[in-house]
């Protein structure tokens, strides 16, 4: 089945885009973040709300719908990016979207590497979907911040929508905020028309403050999305560490009025991590937190099982994933 | 239902209920209750309904427990109890240990009968309540196992009364049965009548077991059938519930000999400073007075929030609150169930008024109530000012009161000023600041950046008018158990005193007369004329010793209010008290043969001089030795038990011994750090009055020592009557007294019995123990 092509999600849809402020680092630098009450939070949060029925089946199709699908792997070709890309589109099997009720659904975007925008924004010509492109010398960071500067401006040229980059973490661990916002505010520069979306690489900056400094100042330097791993560190997503972002997201907006988004990343596997960073971004900023423009889900395998799940909503029977299509 | 395309646009949470059909068969089945005693359950004899807060749907009847039936019951626990005690323990152990399997594999069934019963959501009783339960009788399974070696020496109570309340039914059952089998005691238990049904769930369990007849018997009933068990042939009584009904108990009990331990209500403060985890504080005051729809007796009720973040923290608590989700107790995205019962709703709803009368303003969730049912939506009041009844008072539901503080110092006064004591929660990120309050708030629990979080292996209870005993840990495990003590019979009652002048009968001797000694009370570190002006003669063998001060209660009040401003000694170290003790031992050294003069006119034994002395350095040792613990709970947290002094205790000292009497229960007290007003021996004050020169010359801070000389049970009677003394501790033949008017404030009461003042009896740990209460102080950490 083709899916009719969609309007692309528009971030200014709510609020206009993060212009970004000048840095300012008595809104973070005596940050609190007490570390036993965010992890109790966060394993609480999941317990205190459930989805049955109509309701979980809606909520894994939202969770599609804010997938950026993802491959970043050292084999990618332009084939396996045409493969992926063709799994966005079509992310769910046509009898499943059927019994659904749905007309169309596609993922939120396809995040591959600056050399595989090209043949992602081929393969998805029409359908609408955008492509995210990472670059400024992923996963790593250490480049010199010219060359990390054109690595945006490849990947835009070749048609990327949406740029991920990757924050230097040394300037966390030394806590050389000016130098941080900086190389961030002219890397969003570099991205132009773009949005971006700043990895932390929360699994590196280890403590919860950091956290939050570090999201204070992506977004204070006009990050469009902060994001919290590049897939590729030791502790990717976490609930406690999304958590914090959220809560600096959240403080960011109160003083600013712009709405920033909010990807978590990384070792996010299941139909079950779905639900629970959607109940996160529920409970702790709302409704809108659960659209494209202002949540994605940065996954390679989730899509799979997911599928699996709506398939037994449907049918009442347990799926197996070779009957469906590879991502 | 609505279709999933309408679901994508709204992202609602939708309906997610748990299934009650297991239960709702079970309920179908009984129906009709009866008691569980000696193994079985009897006929149902005249029922109560037992509603779903929820729904109001009638789910059962219990039967109103009459006197027989409390009777039989104790009959059938005390006939049980000798051979429960004798088992080795490990057999105790292997009985505790089914019930906790049996529960964990019940579990599922519990909650749900759990949340049907008392309108607790599912979450909570799914996630909270049954797994401290079962963790309950797992830990004190292993208390069972190794109480000889643990507590040598000491022996069960004998058949324990237990009345526990609604809010946790079978949380407060396992905390109630769970350490009095493992020490040995046979039980009567008496849930709450809007709640009996878990409780009957586990008299099954214990059948289904096979548990020995008697050991635990389950009689259901009001506050009526209350009473029946308060006064039945009971060695103690261990009450969960209102300070209201504490206090009836602590009458009733009075004298009886009876054990007694009591977890009452608190007004707990909620302290947030401007250095903390404001979002983590927010989280913590919806676990504490919007958990369990806010009927939480350790819940912190009084949030008071540094005014430097008072308004950014209430528009976050705001935010927050709005977020909660009040509504069906099945439902498994219900964050706030059904109050208990319509007359607690009433009960809420009429506080919450008085305090918005009394100038506080609520602020509420805008959420949809259900139509029928118990609810009510979360709330706070805020500018709520000390006086305001709802600061005051416990109001048991979902609202607390918010106010702002300006210093820590502050903070610390509003926190304490209360009559309660039960818990506190303190929410700092400055480790310094933190502890420091946890170490000068009045609670028995103190929760350091977390609130409500229980386990098996630490004791909680309360201070001041929160009760006292502590359930869990070592400490818990205390409370179930007591060093036999042989009772010779009661030391005679001293005689009358005499306050008119005795002529004729010169002190011996010729020549010009001694120079006149005169004994007087000692306040304050100062010596004082009795308030009244009068005398008394103190004789032996029909001749006059001397004259000693009759004190009245205008003393009493004067040596109570100079104890209560020498605050100081407690924070003292104790190797700084054990300076104190080894230098009053010095110092009377130095006088010995003055007082061995002095007790030997009298007709006492002069031993009693090297005796105390003895005990000076005994007690000076254990000063800095007989400290607290750090109880293993759970991962990633200290808790502290800490051991800390009452305050000021009333000590009432017996006659036989004049100077070792005293200073057996002077010496243990004042070590802890605890400030005493002592009425000495009656018929010899004099042994005691003359150490207030040893106290004077060793250092002794003045108000740590009041000495008060007179009546002795008329003058307890005002120390036990005395709202700012904090503990008593008697000796004497009138004990009902005492035990009666301690109710006022519901200061602990230490009735000691006869016993050899100069043996093992007169001296220990169990002094020391009785001279301090365990404060347990919990910090999570980790980055």
């Amino acid at each position: 089945m083709q899916n009719a092509p969609a309007p692309r999600p528009d971030p200014s849809a709510h609020a206009p885009r993060n212009a970004g402020v000048p840095l300012a680092i008595d809104w973070f630098d005596r940050i609190a973040v007490n570390t036993p009450a965010a992890e109790r939070r966060a394993a609480t949060l999941t317990t205190r709300r459930s989805l049955k029925k109509e309701w979980q089946a809606a909520w894994l199709v939202n969770a599609i719908r804010c997938m950026d699908l993802t491959t970043l792997a050292g084999d990618d070709t332009e084939n396996r990016v045409a493969r992926l890309c063709a799994k966005a589109r079509a992310p769910l099997a046509d009898h499943i979207l059927e019994e659904l009720g749905l007309e169309a659904l596609h993922t939120g975007a396809v995040c591959v590497y600056p050399t595989m925008v090209a043949a992602a924004v081929r393969a998805l010509e029409g359908s609408g979907i955008p492509v995210a492109s990472v670059a400024t010398g992923f996963p790593a960071g250490l480049m010199p911040l010219d060359l990390r500067l054109a690595e945006i401006r490849y990947a835009v040229d070749q048609g990327a929508d949406e740029i991920d980059i990757v924050i230097t973490r040394a300037h966390v661990l030394a806590a050389d905020w000016s130098a941080l916002y900086d190389e961030i505010a002219a890397m969003r520069a570099a991205c132009g028309a773009a949005h971006m979306k700043a990895i932390l690489a929360t699994g590196d900056l280890k403590t919860l403050r950091n956290v939050y400094k570090a999201s204070m100042v992506a977004m204070q330097a006009g990050a469009d999305f902060i994001k919290t791993s590049t897939g590729k560190e030791g502790v990717n997503a976490t609930l406690p560490v999304s958590l914090v972002m959220l809560r600096a997201l959240r403080d960011f907006g109160a003083r600013t009025g712009f709405r920033v988004g909010f990807k978590p990343a990384g070792g996010m596997k299941t139909a079950k991590d779905a639900l629970a960073w959607q109940i996160l971004m529920k409970e702790e900023l709302g409704t809108d937190w659960l659209r494209p423009d202002l949540f994605r889900l940065g996954a390679s395998s989730m899509l799979g099982d997911i599928e699996r799940q709506l398939e037994h909503h449907v049918t009442g029977r347990y799926a197996s994933s070779s009957r469906h299509a590879l991502a | 239902m609505p279709t999933v395309k309408e679901i994508l646009s709204t992202m609602d949470y939708g309906p997610a209920p748990e299934a009650s059909d297991e239960v709702r068969a079970w309920l179908r089945d009984r129906a009709r209750f009866g008691h569980f005693i000696n193994g079985a359950f009897t006929a149902p004899g005249q029922t109560f309904e037992t509603r779903n807060p929820a729904t109001e749907e009638v789910l059962g009847h219990a039967s109103q427990g009459t006197a027989e039936d409390v009777a039989a019951a104790v009959a059938a626990a005390r006939k049980a109890q000798p051979d429960w005690a004798a088992l080795p323990g490990h057999e105790r152990a292997r009985w505790l240990y089914a019930i906790a399997r049996h529960i964990q594999k019940r579990e599922r069934f519990l909650a749900v009968l759990e949340v049907l019963d008392n309108g607790k959501p599912i979450r909570e009783a799914r996630d909270i309540d049954l797994p401290l339960v079962i963790r309950h009788f797992y830990h004190h399974a292993g208390w069972a196992e190794i109480l000889a070696d643990e507590f040598p020496g000491q022996v069960a109570h004998g058949v324990c009364g237990q009345i526990i309340p609604w809010n946790f039914p079978l949380l407060m059952l396992a905390w109630k049965i769970a350490p009095a089998l493992a020490a040995g005691n046979t039980v009567v238990l008496k849930p709450a009548e809007y709640t009996p049904l878990s409780a009957l769930a586990f008299a099954e369990i214990c059948a289904e077991i096979g548990l020995p007849k008697g050991v635990v018997n389950i009689v259901t009933g009001d506050g009526e059938t209350g009473r029946h068990l308060v006064a039945a042939g009971v060695d103690k009584i261990a009450f969960t519930g209102s300070t209201e009904v504490g206090r009836l108990i602590r009458r009733a009990t009075a004298g009886s000999g009876k054990a007694l331990t009591l977890e009452l209500g608190g007004k707990s403060p909620f302290v947030v400073f401007a250095d903390a985890d404001l979002d983590a504080a927010v989280e913590g005051v919806v676990d504490a007075i919007w958990f369990n729809q806010g009927e939480v007796c350790c819940a912190g009720s009084r949030i008071l929030v540094a005014e430097a973040v008072a308004q950014d923290f209430t528009a976050r608590l705001t935010a927050r609150m709005a977020r909660l989700r009040v509504g069906d107790p099945l439902d498994k995205s219900t964050d706030i169930g059904a109050v208990v019962h319509p007359v607690q709703l009433a009960r809420i709803r009429d506080l919450v008024a008085r305090g918005q009368a009394a100038g506080a303003r609520l602020v509420q969730a805008e959420c949809q109530l259900p139509a029928r049912g118990a609810f009510h939506a979360p709330g706070f009041l805020a500018d709520a000012q000390p006086a305001n009844p709802a600061m005051v008072e416990e109001i048991f539901g979902p609202v607390a009161t918010l106010t702002p503080f300006r210093t820590p110092d502050e903070a610390i006064e509003l926190a304490n000023n209360t009559r309660y004591g039960l818990s506190a929660s303190i929410w700092s990120e400055n480790i310094t600041l933190a502890t420091d309050i946890a170490a000068k708030v009045r609670a028995g629990v103190v929760w350091i950046n977390c609130t409500n979080v229980f386990d098996a292996g630490a004791g909680f209870g309360g201070m001041r008018e929160s009760g006292f005993g502590r359930e869990g840990g070592r400490e818990g495990m205390a409370a179930y158990l007591h060093t036999p003590s042989p009772r010779p019979k009661a030391e005679a009652a001293p005689g009358r005193l005499d306050a008119a002048p005795v002529p004729g009968q010169p002190p011996a001797g010729k020549g010009a007369p001694p120079i006149d000694r005169t004994a007087k009370l000692y306040i304050g570190g100062a010596q004082k004329r009795p308030d009244g002006g009068y005398s008394y003669a103190i004789t032996h063998k029909g001749r006059e010793i001397g004259l000693a001060p009759l004190g009245n209660r205008k003393d009493i009040r004067n040596a109570v209010e100079a104890a209560q401003k020498a605050g100081g000694w407690g924070k003292a170290t104790g190797h700084n008290r054990a300076q104190v003790l080894y230098y009053i031992a010095e110092n009377l050294s130095a006088r010995a043969a003055e007082f061995e003069a002095r007790l030997k006119s009298a007709g006492h034994d002069p031993a009693e001089v090297e005796a105390t002395l003895r005990r000076a350095f005994w007690y000076a040792a254990q000063a800095d030795k007989f400290d607290g613990a750090v109880h293993a709970t759970r991962s990633n947290n200290v808790t502290l038990a800490m051991n800390e002094p009452w305050g000021v205790i009333g000590i009432g000292c017996p006659d036989a011994a004049p100077l070792l009497g005293f200073a057996s229960l002077v010496l243990p007290a004042i070590a802890m750090g605890n400030r005493v007003v002592a009425v000495p021996a009656q018929s010899m004050p004099l042994a005691a009055t003359d150490l207030y020169q040893v106290f004077d010359t060793s250092d002794l801070p003045g108000g740590v020592v009041n000495i008060v000389t007179g009546d002795r049970d008329d003058l307890c009677k005002v120390l036990a009557q005395h709202d700012d003394v904090d503990a008593m501790w008697y000796y004497g033949t009138d004990a009902t007294t005492m035990e009666t008017e301690s109710a006022g404030n519901l200061k602990a009461v230490w009735t000691l019995s006869n016993r050899d003042w100069r043996g093992p009896q007169g001296q220990g740990r169990d002094f020391l123990a009785r001279a301090c209460q365990v404060k347990n102080i919990w910090i999570p950490y980790g980055e």
